[in-house]
């Protein structure tokens, strides 16, 4: 590991998170660009639930994890707020693991 | 009119609580990033560095691995700037939220990744919105170096997925996408999202597939 690695991926990451919040910035975007940007958080949250459940080293896994974000489908369902949703996903997965039902 | 206050601050203080738990969680993963860094050859300071000036976690991993794996610096960061570059969506998503004078958005800038722009697009009101986005960003930044730090020193520590800390994320991510469908447009980019995501997820580089998601985003072409 060098210095020129966190330094260019400072840089790099910074752009990225820089461009979109100071290019569009306060300014007037038609209708139809308003409402698909709208729609980011819907289509990539869900991704990231995805990605974040099912993504391993060799693409994708089932493992323990998915059997704690069902659990945490079914509170949140329920109306359940973040913390306890996000409590449950923790612990039923740590109990699935810790029973050996699944790694 | 002071029923209205304590309703709004009964609000905010389960807004912080959720934010606060968010940030903790995420800080177990700091001390992970710690340990992996020092294992693949950083010093406690590049280590440190990095997390305060990177702040995205799942790049960081991704740059750390493969300098572990014994990989060159370039394919470090090409890995990891593919990681990076969906935050340049969220800050698209952000930027109606974020108005203000250009110092506020550098700033802000910096803390525009997953958990602040989820916690902040979850809110109905603008004004919880942007508190979300700062809290969760101002949380998740502290307790993700604390974390890096505790770890880059401790060398070994806990083992994040002992806990289930791992599904603490698309568990939170989960509660988060709620309001998101409660429009049908919003449950038809959700349902893109996914599917574009898990199709690509077996032959694309990690990062790739979340942004092979915004397709969902074009059923917003056609009103509702």
């Amino acid at each position: 590991m060098t210095w020129t690695l966190v330094l260019a991926l400072s840089a790099i990451a910074y752009v990225f998170k820089v461009t979109g919040l100071v290019i569009v910035g306060g300014r007037q975007l038609p209708a139809v660009v308003d409402r698909c940007l709208g729609l980011i958080p819907a289509a990539l949250v869900s991704a990231l639930i995805v990605n974040s459940t099912l993504g391993g080293d060799d693409g994708m896994v089932f493992d323990a994890r998915a059997i704690g974000v069902a659990a945490a489908i079914l509170v949140a369902a329920k109306r359940a707020p973040l913390v306890v949703v996000i409590v449950t996903g923790a612990a039923v997965t740590a109990l699935v693991r810790a029973t050996g039902i699944a790694g | 009119m002071s029923d209205v206050q304590q309703e709004v601050s009964a609000e905010d203080r389960s807004l912080a609580m959720s934010c606060a738990v968010l940030g903790a969680a995420v800080g177990v993963f700091g001390i992970a990033f710690g340990v992996g860094s020092v294992a693949a050859g950083g010093s406690v300071a590049m280590t440190c560095v990095m997390s305060l000036l990177v702040f995205t976690g799942a790049s960081q991993f991704s740059a750390v691995s493969v300098i572990a794996a014994g990989g060159s610096t370039v394919a470090a960061l090409g890995g990891a700037s593919l990681l990076a570059a969906r935050n340049a969506v969220y800050g698209l998503a952000m930027s109606r939220t974020l108005q203000g004078p250009l110092l506020s958005r550098l700033v802000a800038a910096q803390i525009t990744i997953d958990e602040s722009t989820a916690m902040s697009t979850a809110q109905e009101h603008p004004q919880a919105a942007r508190s979300a986005f700062w809290w969760t960003g101002a949380s998740v930044y502290v307790f993700w170096n604390l974390g890096t730090l505790i770890g880059a020193l401790a060398g070994n520590a806990i083992d994040p997925e002992q806990f289930g800390l791992d599904a603490a994320f698309p568990a939170g991510f989960v509660a988060m996408i709620i309001p998101h469908l409660r429009h049908r447009n919003g449950r038809r980019a959700a349902a893109i999202g996914a599917v574009a995501c898990a199709v690509t997820m077996p032959f694309l580089p990690a990062g790739v597939p979340i942004l092979c998601a915004s397709v969902g985003v074009l059923v917003g072409v056609k009103k509702r």
